[in-house]
């Protein structure tokens, strides 16, 4: 990653410039630390499996799929620093992928609450990863089409990655839930601790208003996909038929409020760069 | 999750186990007690279009479709290959060391099947 200087730091990140929403850059400076922020924290809280996996090769998968959700974090977020620097002062204030990463608080980060729940057994890891996986491979889809260049190109680019991750994801959740007694246990218990956190997904905030997503045919085809595996997976869909009342859902990732879990995720996460100001490799 | 690995070499790969349901290799081990055995696979890989499969090395896997995910994750995430193949490796049946005087050391002294006594005309490339 690039360096920063740390006696930049303190200037750019004062409360006044930079607030929960919206940063310096607008929409779309929100809308790409949005997707930015939750690449990062769901590849964070998928490396906390490394050395952990409950077999080696596993292990790899997970921690593979977490450096590819890195790399799509700072794609994103050199191209949100791009966009704030062009509407700041950014001769004396320049964001940059780090920066963005390592130096902003808890409530100015906009991931989705799904990616900060605890990874839980490894059941709950791979269902929030096959929720969050199918989300996004709609996600690209639409941007791939969309009017930012940036966006599409990031998104074309990442498509491929996500296309391996819903496979791999839907895999397991087939074997898990077709599985033994338990295994399939262990899925239920998991889309009961997860689904209350899918809603978010399709519930656009004010900085997505105007970035042309449909939400409604994510929204769609997401419920499709999920649905499709978790009945072959012989899981019960929570979502029902849509007859009966909806589900509650947990909202606030997008716009910086988040679980209690985030506080310490970014304890993790940031703790050297905030210790050690520009502390490098 | 209660995994455990049990590690076979080739050619003695005992036919009980052939699959991710076998729990008689923890019989002895109270500890073990339900823990699954995934099979050993081995994993080629063709490095690029028009070259053999090579080789790579191997993994455990419950079934053939895992196992080829596993290989691409394991094998093939710097770029290393284009192809993948695996085989469960119980199926590969090895020559025996103990064999390798009579097998091998014979042709030691054939230097003859080498077709190495002819002149190549200059014209000839990529021999």
């Amino acid at each position: 990653m690039q360096d920063f200087n740390p006696s930049d730091n303190n200037k750019y990140f004062r409360k006044s410039e930079i607030s929960a929403f919206p940063p310096s850059g607008g929409g779309v400076a929100a809308f790409t630390l949005h997707l930015a922020d939750t690449n990062l924290i769901l590849a964070q809280r998928n490396a906390e499996w490394c050395a952990h996996g409950p077999i080696l090769e596993q292990d790899i998968a997970i921690t593979n799929i977490s450096l590819d959700l890195i790399g799509q974090a700072r794609n994103f977020y050199q191209y949100a620093a791009q966009i704030i620097n062009q509407s700041t002062d950014q001769f004396t204030n320049p964001a940059t992928e780090d920066s963005l990463a390592y130096l902003r608080t808890e409530r100015e980060f906009k991931n989705l609450l799904i990616t900060e729940l605890p990874n839980g057994d490894w059941a709950q890891t791979i269902l929030r990863q096959f929720f969050y996986s199918v989300y996004q491979y709609g996600l690209y889809e639409q941007l791939q089409r969309g009017s930012d260049a940036q966006l599409a190109a990031i998104a074309e680019k990442s498509i491929k990655e996500t296309t391996y991750h819903v496979k791999w994801s839907s895999e397991w959740v087939l074997r898990l839930g077709d599985g033994t007694d338990e295994s399939n246990e262990r899925m239920q218990k998991a889309l009961q601790n997860t689904w209350a956190y899918t809603g978010e997904m399709f519930m656009p905030v004010d900085y997505e208003m105007a970035t042309g997503i449909d939400f409604i045919l994510l929204k769609d085809e997401w419920e499709k996909k999920v649905r499709t595996v978790l009945e072959e997976a012989t899981l019960t869909y929570p979502g029902g038929t849509g007859n009966e009342k909806p589900i509650f859902m947990q909202t606030g990732g997008k716009t910086g409020v988040h679980t209690e879990h985030m506080g310490f995720i970014l304890a993790d996460l940031q703790y050297l760069q905030r210790t050690y100001p520009g502390a490098n490799w | 999750m209660n995994i455990s690995i049990r590690k076979f070499f080739y050619g003695d790969i005992p036919e009980e186990s052939a699959g991710s349901n076998d729990n008689n290799a923890n019989q002895n081990n109270p500890l073990r007690d339900g823990a699954v055995t995934w099979p050993l696979w081995e994993v080629f890989i063709r490095s690029k279009q028009g070259l053999d499969h090579k080789h790579a090395g191997s993994l455990h896997a419950a079934d053939a479709a895992m196992a080829i995910e596993n290989a691409r994750d394991v094998y093939t995430r710097r770029q290393e290959g284009v192809s993948l193949w695996v085989v469960e490796s119980k199926y590969i049946h090895a020559s025996n060391p103990d064999d390798a005087e009579s097998f091998y050391t014979p042709a030691e002294d054939k230097v003859y099947r080498h077709p190495g006594f002819y002149d190549l005309p200059d014209e000839v490339k990529h021999m």
